[in-house]
C-alpha cells in the first residue's frame, strides 16, 4: 500500500502519467519472474498447455 | 520539560560510497562509510556496519530517531532511466535488460527495503511513525555543502555525474534555507565527460578520476598537442555556454544507453589516439590529454561560479558533488577572486549525501533554526567523525599478532619519538582517535614521510602503496606555517586546495628530462616529495583546536628539522580502503615496507615485529 500511494504521488507530483503503463507492465513481468522464479513466461505456457 | 531531541539517520547507497551519518540537534554525532567496515572500496551495499556504528556512537536506537532521510528519490531515477531508454530505443536494450530487474525487485520499494535493513542491522524496527524522507540528490550534496560551512549566507555549487536529473546545481543558501536557482540535467554533465576522459585515459570510472588529475601536470602546458585536444572538445565534444551550462554531443558518448562511457572507435577517429589499456605506458599523449580536459574542467568550474555570483551576490560559496573534489580546479577558482571566500565539503562525494540528506531533513522537513558558529570555524569537526579505539583494543589486536609494541605514556614523548623517525627517512604509520570522514586521511589514518627526502616519493609509491609511481604525495602543514611553503592565503584543512610551492623554494628542472620518470624523480625543490611536476602541492593545513596530537607530532618534526610539514598519503595500499579498525592497521604495516606504526599510545618497529605477511596487496583489486 505504501508502495502505491508513493508511486501515485510521484506519478501527480512530476505529472508523469504516461509512465504508468511502463511501470505496470515492468512491475507485471517482474513479478512474474520473481514469484515462478525463472522465465516470465512460464506461468503462460503452463495455461495454454 | 525541554523539548524532546532532533535525531536524524542520514543515508547513502546502492550506488557508490555508502555512508550512514548521525546528526542529533543538528550537530554531527558521527559519520563512517561503509568501505572502511567491509574493507571493500566504495561498497556500494547498504551500510550496515556504518548505520550500527553511529547508532552506537550516539547512544540511540532506531526508536529514538526523528527521521531517517536518504541521500536521493529513487522514482525520480527510474523515471530518467525509462525516458532515456525511451529517447534512445532500441539502442540500450542490453543495459535496459541488465538494469531493470534490481529496480523492479528492489530499488522501486526502497522505502520497505530500509525498513526491512534496519530491523535487520539492529534487531529494532523503525516505528511506522518515524518517517523516511527523500531529500534529492542534488539538495543533499547542496546541503552537505552549505550547512556544516562557517557561512550564514552562500551560492552553492554542485557538480557530480549525475544524481536523478540534475548533473550540475546552482543554489543560494540563507540562514536555514536552500533555495534551487538553476539545474542541468542529464545527459549533459561536466562530471560525466571527465568521467569519460577517465576511461579513456585507461583508468576506473568513479575511482580513477583523482589519477587523471594528478596525470595532468606531466601534460605540456601551452603545447600543440594540448591545444589541438582542447579545441577538439569544445569543437566536437562540447558546446559550452557563457553561464557554463554544456551538451555534450552524444554521438561521442555511449553511457546514456550502455555500460561504457564513449565510442572509442569515434574518439580514436577524433583524437588520433586509441583508448589506453589500464596498465599500459602512460605515454605523452596520456598526459597532453588528462592536461587539456582538466584545464577544460577548470573553465567550466569557473564559468559556473560566475553565474552563481551573478545570481546570488553573494561573497561566499560552498561546493559538493564529485567534481569540488578536483582540488586544482578549487584552487583556480580560489584564485580568480570571484568569491572572497570558499568552503567545500570534505566528503564530497556521495558519501557526502548521506551528511546533506540528514541536515536537509533537519533544516527543511523538520524547520529547524541553523546556528553558525561565527569565528568562522564549520561544524566538520576537523572531519574526524569516525570510530575510536582505546588502548586495550590495541593491546588486543598485538596479543593476537604477537606484536611487539612501547607504550609511551606522555604524549609529548611519542610525538618526539616519531618526529625523530621521520627525521631519519623512516615511513610511519599514523593511527590516532576517531577516523577520518570523506575520502582523504588526514591525520588519523595516515601514512607519514618527510618531505626533504628526494627518495620519498618513489619509496611510498613502490614499496608502500604498490600504486603508479607518478602520483603525487601531499603535504600535511602546520596551519601557522602554511605561508612559508605555499602561496596560499586560506585554511585547507581537508586538502582540498592546490597552492603553488613558493618560487624560492623551486629549482629548475632541466630541458633535458623529457619522459614521465626521468621528470618525476628530478629534485623540484627543496621538497621534492610533496612537490608536484608543475610546482604545486594538495595541502592540508593542520589546526591545533581539531587535530592536537597531529599537530603536536608535526611540531616536534619542526623543531627537530626546521620544517613545519610531512608527507601525508591514506592509510592503506592501493585498492583498499583506509584502514578503520587497529588490526587493519597493523596488518597494512606489516604488509608493506612501512618502518614503524604509531597507534594510540604505542610504537611498533618494523624489525622487532615477528614474522612478515607477504602479499597483502594482492588482496585488493587495483583501482
Amino acid at each position: 500500500m505504501e508502495f502505491l500511494h508513493d508511486i501515485w504521488g510521484f506519478l501527480k507530483t512530476r505529472k508523469k502519467f504516461w509512465l504508468l503503463p511502463a511501470i505496470v507492465v515492468l512491475l507485471v513481468f517482474g513479478g512474474l519472474i520473481v514469484f515462478s522464479s525463472g522465465s516470465a513466461i512460464a506461468p503462460f505456457i503452463y495455461t495454454v498447455f | 520539560m525541554s523539548e524532546k531531541k532532533k535525531i536524524i539517520l542520514g543515508i547513502s547507497a546502492y550506488y557508490h560510497d555508502s555512508a550512514a551519518v548521525i546528526l542529533i540537534d543538528g550537530k554531527i554525532v558521527a559519520a563512517a562509510q561503509e568501505e572502511r567496515f567491509t574493507r571493500k572500496k566504495h561498497d556500494p551495499a547498504f551500510p550496515k556496519n556504518a548505520v550500527r556504528y553511529v547508532l552506537e556512537e550516539a547512544g540511540v536506537t532506531m526508536e529514538d530517531l526523528t527521521a531517517v532521510s536518504f541521500y536521493d528519490k529513487p522514482f525520480i531515477k527510474f523515471e530518467r532511466l525509462l525516458e532515456t531508454y525511451h529517447a534512445f530505443a532500441p539502442s540500450g536494450i542490453t543495459s535496459f535488460l541488465a538494469a531493470m530487474p534490481v529496480w523492479i525487485k528492489e530499488k522501486l520499494f526502497l522505502r520497505k527495503i530500509l525498513r526491512d535493513e534496519f530491523e535487520k542491522v539492529t534487531d529494532i524496527a523503525l516505528p511506522k511513525k518515524t518517517p523516511i524522507l527523500f531529500p534529492e540528490h542534488h539538495l543533499s550534496h547542496a546541503a552537505s555543502a552549505f550547512y556544516p560551512s562557517p557561512f550564514e549566507d552562500a551560492a552553492i555549487l554542485t557538480v557530480d555525474g549525475v544524481g536523478e536529473w540534475t548533473t550540475t546545481g546552482i543554489f543560494h543558501g540563507k540562514g536555514k534555507d536552500i533555495t534551487a536557482l538553476k539545474e542541468l540535467h542529464f545527459p549533459h554533465s561536466l562530471g560525466l565527460l571527465y568521467s569519460a576522459f577517465t576511461y579513456y585515459c585507461g583508468f576506473k570510472v568513479n575511482s580513477g578520476e583523482y589519477k587523471l588529475m594528478g596525470l595532468a601536470p606531466y601534460g605540456h602546458p601551452k603545447s600543440e598537442r594540448v591545444e589541438k585536444y582542447k579545441k577538439l572538445i569544445y569543437q566536437d565534444l562540447i558546446d559550452v555556454r557563457e553561464d557554463g551550462s554544456l551538451l555534450l554531443n552524444m554521438e561521442y558518448f555511449n553511457f546514456a544507453t550502455e555500460l561504457e562511457m564513449c565510442d572509442d572507435e569515434k574518439w580514436n577517429k577524433l583524437f588520433s589516439l586509441p583508448r589506453r589499456k589500464p596498465e599500459d605506458e602512460l605515454t605523452e599523449e596520456y598526459m597532453d590529454m588528462a592536461l587539456a580536459i582538466q584545464e577544460v574542467t577548470e573553465e567550466i568550474v569557473i564559468l559556473l561560479a560566475r553565474t552563481a555570483k551573478k545570481l546570488t551576490g553573494s561573497k561566499n560559496i560552498c561546493l559538493a558533488g564529485g567534481v569540488a573534489l578536483n582540488c586544482v580546479a578549487n584552487g583556480k577558482l580560489h584564485k580568480t577572486g570571484i568569491f572572497e571566500n570558499i568552503w567545500i565539503q570534505p566528503a564530497a562525494g556521495d558519501a557526502g549525501g548521506a551528511l546533506g540528506a540528514a541536515y536537509a531533513a533537519y533544516h527543511i522537513f523538520l524547520k529547524q533554526d541553523r546556528r553558525v558558529s561565527g569565528d568562522g570555524r564549520d561544524a566538520m569537526q576537523g572531519s574526524y567523525l569516525g570510530p575510536e579505539f582505546s588502548s586495550p583494543e590495541i593491546l588486543r589486536t598485538a596479543r593476537k599478532y604477537e606484536a611487539v609494541s612501547h607504550y609511551v605514556a606522555d604524549f609529548d614523548t611519542l610525538a618526539k619519538r616519531a618526529a625523530d623517525l621521520l627525521s631519519e627517512g623512516k615511513v610511519v604509520g599514523w593511527f590516532q582517535g576517531r577516523m577520518e570522514w570523506g575520502p582523504r586521511a588526514l591525520g588519523a589514518r595516515s601514512i607519514l614521510g618527510d618531505p626533504r627526502n628526494a627518495d620519498m616519493q618513489k619509496r611510498l609509491n613502490l614499496k608502500i602503496k604498490f600504486r603508479e609511481g607518478f602520483r603525487p604525495f601531499a603535504p600535511s602543514v602546520l596551519a601557522e606555517e602554511s605561508e612559508k611553503y605555499f602561496d596560499s592565503d586560506i585554511a585547507s584543512p581537508y586538502m582540498l586546495f592546490v597552492f603553488p610551492v613558493k618560487e624560492n623554494r623551486r629549482k629548475i628542472i632541466p630541458a633535458t628530462a623529457k619522459g614521465l620518470y626521468e621528470r618525476l624523480y628530478v629534485s623540484r625543490s627543496d621538497l621534492p616529495c610533496i612537490t608536484h611536476i608543475d610546482y604545486s602541492a594538495r595541502v592540508q593545513t593542520v589546526h591545533k583546536e581539531t587535530n592536537e596530537r597531529y599537530w603536536k607530532l608535526i611540531d616536534a618534526f619542526r623543531e627537530k628539522t626546521g620544517y613545519g610539514l610531512v608527507v601525508n598519503t591514506s592509510f592503506n595500499v592501493r585498492g583498499e580502503p583506509i584502514v578503520c579498525t587497529p588490526e587493519d592497521a597493523y596488518r597494512c604495516f606489516m604488509a608493506t615496507d612501512m618502518d614503524a606504526l604509531v597507534m594510540g599510545d604505542y610504537i611498533f618497529l618494523k624489525e622487532e615485529q615477528p614474522g612478515e605477511q607477504k602479499d597483502f596487496q594482492n588482496t585488493y583489486e587495483a583501482d
